[in-house]
C-alpha cells in the first residue's frame, strides 16, 4: 500500500498447457499486465484443491484466479470441467463465509491468448481495487492448527 | 490357329480374329470410318471392304466384322475393292461433304467431286451410328438413336427433343469419327480458367498436374460406370489392368510410435472479397489457376490465354488477397510475394504484355529472393505500391472499354489510379486445411491465434506439440515456402525418429501416487481419472495408480478427501508453501 493507493494482492493458479503458456506468450510478446498477480503453475486447473484458494485468502490474498484451457481443449481431456464444478461450489461457500464472490474467478485462456491473459489480469486487478482489501477476521491460529 | 494370306503375305492368327485385326498385324492398313476398337463392329460405312477368295469363291466383304477362316486369301486393294470403295466413299461424300475424314479418303481414292446430288454442303454426319452404339454399349444410357427412314434418316434423341436419359457424358461427341457431334461452352469461352485447376470434368484423372504420386483416381460423381453400371473403358484399355471399379474406401488402422502432422493449407477463397470480382468477372483468376495455365504440360501447353483464347496485352498481379487484411486474415502468407514475382517473370518471358504488380510491401526474405526482385525491376515490370480497392469492368473512358479496370491508391505518388488490364492474377493467401479443426481435436493440440497449429515452443520446441509424440511439419503450423517446409519436415522426422530409435520412453515425473496408509478406499479418485490410470486393489482395499498410464493432471489429488493421493512435484505442502511464500510480500 505504497503512497496511499491500494494495490491488491492476487494469486493465480494457471494450468501448464494453456493459461501458463498464454501468460508466457504475453511475457515474450512484451505485453504489460498488472504486476499484482502472483502466478502458481499447476499441471491442470483440475489440480486446484479448494483448500488452495482458502489458503490464499487466509494468507492475505485479495483475489484468487483460476485459469485453464477452454472447454474441450483440456490437455487432460476434462480437468477443466472438474475445476468448473469445484469453482461453482466454492464460490457459494465463500459467499456464505462473507467473502465477496467477485474475489474468486475462473477464466479460460488458451496458449495463444496472451492478449486475453493481459486483459483478464488487468480487469481482475481493477475489480479488486474497487472492492478494496479483503476484510475478513480470521479466528483461531494458523492453517496447520486449524 | 488359322492360316490366311493377306495381300500375298501369309500369317497365322487366332481363331475369331477379324480380317481387319489380322491385317493390322501385318501392318496392312485398311481404311475405316465407323470402326472403333472398343465398340462392337457394325459395318455401316462399307469403307473397309476387302476381296476374299475361299474355296474358289470370290466375294467382297467388310473386314471389320468378318472373321478369318482357314485358307482365306484376302486382297485389301484389288481393282475390284478399290472400285467399290471409291463408289461407297463417293456416296458418303455426297451425303456428308463437310466431313474431313471422308474428304481425305476421297482424295486418296482420286475423287474430286461426287457425281451424286449434294443435299447439304455443311453436313458432317455419315450415319455410321458409332455414337448410337457408344451411347448404348459403352454408356448404357441409350439416349440417342436413328429416327426417320431413307433420306430423312438422322441421329437424334427420341422425337428430336432433349432426352432425360442423356447424362451429358459427351461420349457421342468423343466417338464421332467425323466431328458431326460437338459440344461447346455455352458462354463461348475457349479457355475456362477455373477448370484448369482440376482439369475439365473427366471422370478419371490425376488430382493436379504436379501430383505425387502421379496416379489417377476415379471421380465417382462423374464416372459413367457409377451412373449406368457400364463403360469401364479405362479398365479395358489399361494394359497393366490396374483399374478396378469394385474397389472400396477402407479404413486402415496402423499402430505407430509417433505422428507427424503435415496437413498443409488451402488457398484463400477469393470469392470472399466481392470487390475483386473473382467468379463474376472472366479473366480474374487465382494464382493456382494461373499456375496451371502457365504449366508447360498443362491444358494450354503453357500459353497464357484469356477466356476468348487470345493473349493478354496487360496483366495485373494483385498481392495480399486475404492476407494482411484485418477483415480476413491478419497474418502474412509469406509465399505470395515471391510467386507473384515468378509470375511476372513468366508473363514477361511468354508474352508481350505490360505487367503491373500491386503490392503493399515487397517481402523478399529468403536466400536469393531480393536479387530476384531486383532482376524483375530491371526487366520492366511496373510495380505499384498500394492495396487494390476494386477490380471492375465498368469503363469510364473509351480506352477502358472491354478491359478490367484496377482501382488502386498509388501510395508512392499519392493519387488514386485506374489501370486497365486484360487479366488479373490474385495472389491468394494460405489458410489451414479444410479439416484442420477436426485434426486439432483428434490429436488434442492447440491452435494459435491465426488458427494454425501451435508448436510447443517457438524457439525451443518448434516442431513439437503439447501432445507427446506428435510433431508438425509445413503449412499446418504456419504459412511457409518449400525450402522452409523441407527444413522443418526434416526436423520433425528427426524428432520422431529419435523417439522411436531409443526404444524406451522417459515418463513425466509428475505422476500421482497414493499413500497406502492414508487411503480409505473411497474410490472417488477412480471415477475422476480420465485415463483409467487408477485401479482398486480389492485385497488391500485401496486405490493404486498405474505410473505408465498416469499423465499427471492431478485431478484425483485435488479430490482426495484424506490427502492420500499426492502428485509428485505438486504436493499439497509444496503448493501451500508457494502460496505462503508469494504472499509474504
Amino acid at each position: 500500500m505504497s503512497n496511499g493507493t491500494f494495490e491488491p494482492r492476487l494469486v493465480g493458479f494457471l494450468c501448464n498447457w494453456c493459461s501458463y503458456t498464454g501468460a508466457d506468450l504475453a511475457g515474450t510478446a512484451r505485453m504489460t499486465y498488472a504486476p499484482n498477480i502472483r502466478i502458481i503453475r499447476v499441471m491442470c486447473s483440475g489440480r486446484v484443491d479448494p483448500q488452495f484458494v482458502l489458503k490464499a485468502f487466509r494468507e492475505g490474498a485479495d483475489g484468487v484466479l483460476i485459469s485453464g484451457c477452454h472447454p474441450g481443449d483440456c490437455h487432460y481431456q476434462e480437468g477443466n470441467y472438474k475445476a468448473l464444478r469445484r469453482y461453482k461450489l466454492l464460490q457459494r461457500m465463500l459467499e456464505q463465509l462473507g467473502i465477496e464472490k467477485e474475489r474468486f474467478r475462473l477464466e479460460w485462456v488458451s496458449a495463444s491468448e496472451g492478449a486475453r491473459f493481459q486483459h483478464v489480469v488487468n480487469e481482475f486487478t481493477e475489480q479488486i481495487r474497487r472492492l478494496g482489501p479483503l476484510n475478513f477476521k480470521f479466528d483461531g491460529g494458523s492453517h496447520e492448527q486449524a | 490357329m488359322v492360316n490366311v494370306t493377306i495381300d500375298g503375305k501369309k500369317i497365322q492368327v487366332e481363331e475369331g480374329t477379324t480380317i481387319l485385326k489380322a491385317a493390322a498385324k501385318l501392318d496392312i492398313k485398311i481404311p475405316t470410318l465407323c470402326y472403333h476398337p472398343l465398340i462392337e463392329p457394325y459395318a455401316a460405312c462399307r469403307v473397309c471392304l476387302v476381296e476374299v477368295s475361299l474355296r474358289g469363291r470370290k466375294d467382297l466383304i467388310t473386314s471389320c466384322n468378318n472373321k478369318v477362316q482357314e485358307g482365306m486369301e484376302i486382297q485389301t486393294a484389288s481393282p475390284r475393292v478399290l472400285q467399290s470403295r471409291r463408289l461407297n466413299v463417293e456416296m458418303l461424300l455426297a451425303r456428308a461433304p463437310a466431313a474431313e475424314p471422308v474428304q481425305r479418303l476421297a482424295r486418296e481414292l482420286g475423287i474430286d467431286k461426287p457425281r451424286f446430288p449434294v443435299k447439304d454442303p455443311q453436313e458432317k454426319c455419315i450415319l455410321c451410328g458409332l455414337c448410337v452404339r457408344a451411347c448404348e454399349q459403352v454408356v448404357g444410357a441409350s439416349a440417342i438413336s436413328f429416327i426417320d427412314r431413307g433420306t430423312e434418316r438422322k441421329v437424334m434423341p427420341p422425337f428430336g427433343e432433349p432426352s432425360a436419359a442423356c447424362i451429358g457424358c459427351t461420349a457421342c461427341a468423343h466417338f464421332c469419327p467425323t466431328g458431326a457431334i460437338t459440344y461447346e461452352d455455352k458462354y463461348g469461352r475457349k479457355v475456362i480458367h477455373s477448370e484448369l485447376y482440376l482439369g475439365p470434368a473427366t471422370a478419371i484423372r490425376v488430382p493436379i498436374r504436379q501430383a505425387v504420386p502421379m496416379v489417377p483416381f476415379i471421380d465417382e460423381k462423374a464416372c459413367i460406370h457409377f451412373k449406368t453400371g457400364q463403360c469401364q473403358l479405362c479398365a479395358k484399355v489399361c494394359e497393366r489392368q490396374a483399374i478396378n471399379h469394385e474397389m472400396q474406401d477402407e479404413t486402415v488402422e496402423v499402430e505407430v510410435g509417433s505422428i507427424i502432422l503435415a496437413s498443409g493449407f488451402k488457398p484463400f477463397d477469393a470469392r470472399r472479397i466481392p470487390a475483386y470480382g473473382y467468379g463474376r468477372l472472366p479473366n480474374v483468376i487465382t494464382a493456382l489457376e494461373f499456375e496451371h495455365l502457365v504449366n508447360a504440360s498443362g491444358p494450354t501447353g503453357g500459353k497464357i490465354l484469356l477466356t476468348n483464347g487470345e493473349e493478354p496485352k496487360a496483366v495485373g498481379l494483385v498481392h495480399c488477397v486475404g492476407s494482411r487484411d484485418e477483415n480476413y486474415n491478419e497474418y502474412c502468407s509469406r509465399v505470395c510475394c515471391m510467386y507473384s514475382l515468378k509470375f511476372a517473370h513468366l508473363i514477361k518471358e511468354k508474352t508481350e504484355a505490360d505487367i503491373y504488380d500491386f503490392y503493399i510491401d515487397m517481402r523478399c526474405f529468403g536466400k536469393g529472393y531480393e536479387e530476384f526482385y531486383h532482376r524483375l525491376l530491371e526487366e520492366g515490370t511496373k510495380f505499384i505500391r498500394g492495396r487494390v480497392s476494386e477490380i471492375t469492368d465498368l469503363a469510364l473512358t473509351k480506352e477502358e472499354e472491354g478491359k478490367l479496370i484496377i482501382r488502386v491508391e498509388d501510395t508512392l505518388l499519392g493519387v488514386v489510379r485506374r489501370i486497365p488490364v486484360d487479366m488479373v492474377v490474385l495472389a491468394t493467401g494460405l489458410e489451414p486445411s479444410i479439416d484442420h479443426n477436426q485434426l486439432a481435436k483428434t490429436f488434442n493440440i492447440s491452435c494459435s491465434q491465426d488458427t494454425f497449429f501451435l508448436e510447443r515452443h517457438p524457439k525451443l520446441a518448434p516442431v513439437s506439440t503439447f501432445s507427446d509424440g506428435i510433431f508438425l511439419a509445413g503449412c499446418c503450423q504456419a504459412p511457409r515456402d518449400i525450402p522452409d517446409t523441407v527444413a522443418q519436415a526434416g526436423g520433425a522426422a528427426a524428432e520422431a525418429l529419435s523417439l522411436a530409435d531409443k526404444g524406451s520412453f522417459a515418463l513425466e515425473p509428475v505422476t500421482a501416487e497414493i499413500k497406502e496408509d492414508l487411503c480409505a478406499g473411497c474410490k472417488i479418485c477412480i471415477g475422476l481419472c480420465p485415463f483409467n490410470a487408477i485401479t482398486f486393489d480389492n485385497e488391500k482395499e485401496i486405490s493404486v495408480v498405474n505410473d505408465a498410464l498416469c499423465k499427471g493432471c492431478g485431478t484425483c489429488v485435488a479430490a482426495c478427501p484424506s490427502g492420500a493421493a499426492q502428485q509428485k512435484h505438486f504436493r499439497d505442502q509444496q503448493i501451500m508453501a508457494e502460496i505462503e511464500g508469494l504472499l509474504l510480500i
